[in-house]
């Protein structure tokens, strides 16, 4: 009973796997451009193996990191600022609005002729990735906060500072995370456009690994590289978001 | 301060509202909201206003809560006029206002927190102390999202008695539940008064609930907003909602409303 799930996923990727190696043996396109899963795999293991593949996992993951914690520590205090003061929502609010809609990856050519070819271009990026969105949605969570809530901590002697940091900040815990969660994505997304299109001596990251497999045809090492991004993605959401969304599904009863 | 003298009731304190007037502005009209108030509540005393919506009864409570301001006039508690929100006078709205990220008693701590002089083991022991009192100790590790909506304003009436309060401020705490669970309310709610003398004021639709709990019934009349009739209930108490007796209390001051107004479609009987 309890094992019905799992082998109904297990069933369909193994399914998948098969369709894929017999359009592979079926010989429809040239196997440089469609390569088998088991090359794929080989490609995997012996990148595995020579430790390209975790020394490049670690470049793109600490790159990703860095980056995306300084935006959220910068864009959670701008953003309750934002929602406070009318002034700042008016000027910085609205450019934060007007930069969140401009994608990421249009501020790697500017990085790069600041920074030149190093990683503060990259962290610049994924800063960019993050911050506008975090700030947006850290402000929208704060305008949505119920102002009874304001209003009952303000009757049992809470004010000021007390207010936002007890009341508003975790009143608009949803909003944030769904921030943190649009900030994490539009990072993830940049950060990979600016490996594919730049190169950075310091470091080789998984989309330089992606850039490289094209540049040598090597079709299973592409393909390869974009599984890991995918599952990087994959756990990510697990790790990093799944313990928040817990958290709120059960304090705010909100549907999983 | 000790736990027992901690639990032990604080001295309710008397209300004087001293010719309060406030104006607002509300969807591009000017609302004449109070117009030259003045009610005096005594100390433990439970004090009913009840009115058509916009007679300014809602407006009055927030002033005495302190979250807003009186254009012109006073109020004084304790001989102290209010300035702004005190922890001697504990508001109950209509929605229950709980926070969600906290459970029961964290919700009930929250003012507690606020409160100087507490160990966190008596901040428990007091939160808990109240939890009983509402009928919810086997609830306080419940998430707010749980609770039916019965419960929920019983947590905020657990909460608003926490940091013992000299005056409740109660705004239609009961407008929102069925009929069942209003029933049960009422009951306990004269008892906890009984037994933990505060001064209330309850604003409220409902002329039958305020006869069911008010020493006094204060008629409010709108455009501007100013008292109009006053009824003492000098029925015995712990009242039934479903006697005769209150039934003619009821229709007397509902009369008293409908000679006032044409609008009787606002009052539930």
């Amino acid at each position: 009973m309890t094992l019905r799930r799992p082998l109904q996923i297990l069933l369909f990727f193994v399914f998948g796997l098969a369709v894929w190696q017999a359009l592979f043996m079926a010989r429809i396109w040239s196997p440089v451009l469609v390569p088998s899963p088991l090359s794929v795999g080989r490609y995997l293991y012996e990148a595995a193996v020579d430790g390209t593949l975790w020394s490049a996992i670690l470049v793109t993951m600490r790159r990703l990191m860095l980056g995306y914690l300084f935006g959220i520590a910068l864009g959670l205090p701008i953003g309750l600022l934002i929602a406070r003061f009318r002034f700042l929502g008016d000027t910085i609010g609205l450019l934060a609005l007007g930069l969140q809609t401009l994608p990421s990856v249009c501020w790697v050519p500017l990085a790069l002729l600041w920074f030149g070819q190093t990683e503060g271009a990259m962290f610049f990026v994924v800063v960019m990735g993050t911050l506008w969105s975090m700030i947006i949605a850290t402000d929208n969570g704060v305008r949505n906060v119920p102002p009874i809530y304001a209003r009952a901590a303000r009757t049992m002697g809470s004010s000021g500072l007390h207010v936002w940091l007890r009341v508003m900040l975790p009143a608009s815990l949803p909003f944030i995370v769904s921030g943190m969660k649009q900030g994490w994505a539009f990072a993830w997304r940049s950060l990979m456009a600016a490996e594919i299109y730049v190169t950075i001596l310091s470091g080789f990251g998984l989309g330089n690994l992606l850039h490289y497999g094209r540049e040598l045809n090597a079709m299973e090492q592409v393909i390869g590289i974009m599984l890991v991004i995918i599952l990087i993605g994959l756990l990510a959401d697990k790790i990093l978001f799944s313990p928040w969304e817990r958290f709120l599904h059960r304090r705010w009863g909100t549907v999983k | 301060m000790t736990l027992q003298t901690e639990l032990q009731n604080e001295a309710p304190s008397k209300l004087s509202v001293q010719r309060v007037t406030k104006r607002f502005r509300s969807g591009g009209r000017d609302v004449h909201a109070l117009d030259n108030i003045s009610l005096e509540v005594g100390e433990g005393e439970f004090v009913c206003l009840v009115g058509p919506s916009g007679c300014g009864k809602s407006t009055l409570l927030n002033i005495i809560a302190g979250l807003e301001k009186a254009d012109e006039g006073a109020v004084l508690t304790g001989g102290e006029p209010i300035t702004g929100p005190g922890r001697d006078r504990m508001v109950m709205f209509q929605e229950a206002a709980l926070f969600p990220w906290l459970d029961v008693l964290d919700n009930v701590l929250f003012g507690l927190k606020l409160k100087p002089g507490l160990s966190k083991s008596e901040r428990i022991e007091v939160a808990q102390f109240y939890l009983k009192l509402v009928g919810l100790e086997k609830f306080t590790r419940a998430y707010v999202h749980e609770l039916s909506g019965g419960m929920k304003q019983r947590v905020a009436l657990a909460r608003s008695l926490a940091p013992n309060p000299r005056v409740l401020l109660m705004d239609e705490p009961f407008a929102a539940l069925d009929a069942l669970t209003r029933e049960q309310f009422y009951g306990d709610l004269q008892q906890i008064w009984q037994q933990h003398r505060k001064t209330i004021v309850f604003v409220t639709h409902n002329v039958r609930e305020a006869v069911c709990l008010g020493d006094r019934v204060v008629l409010f009349t709108p455009h501007p907003g100013r008292i109009s009739e006053q009824f003492r209930i000098d029925l015995p108490r712990r009242r039934d909602i479903n006697s005769i007796e209150l039934a003619r209390h009821a229709i007397e001051i509902t009369a008293a409303l409908k000679g006032r107004r044409g609008a009787m479609e606002e009052y539930a009987i």
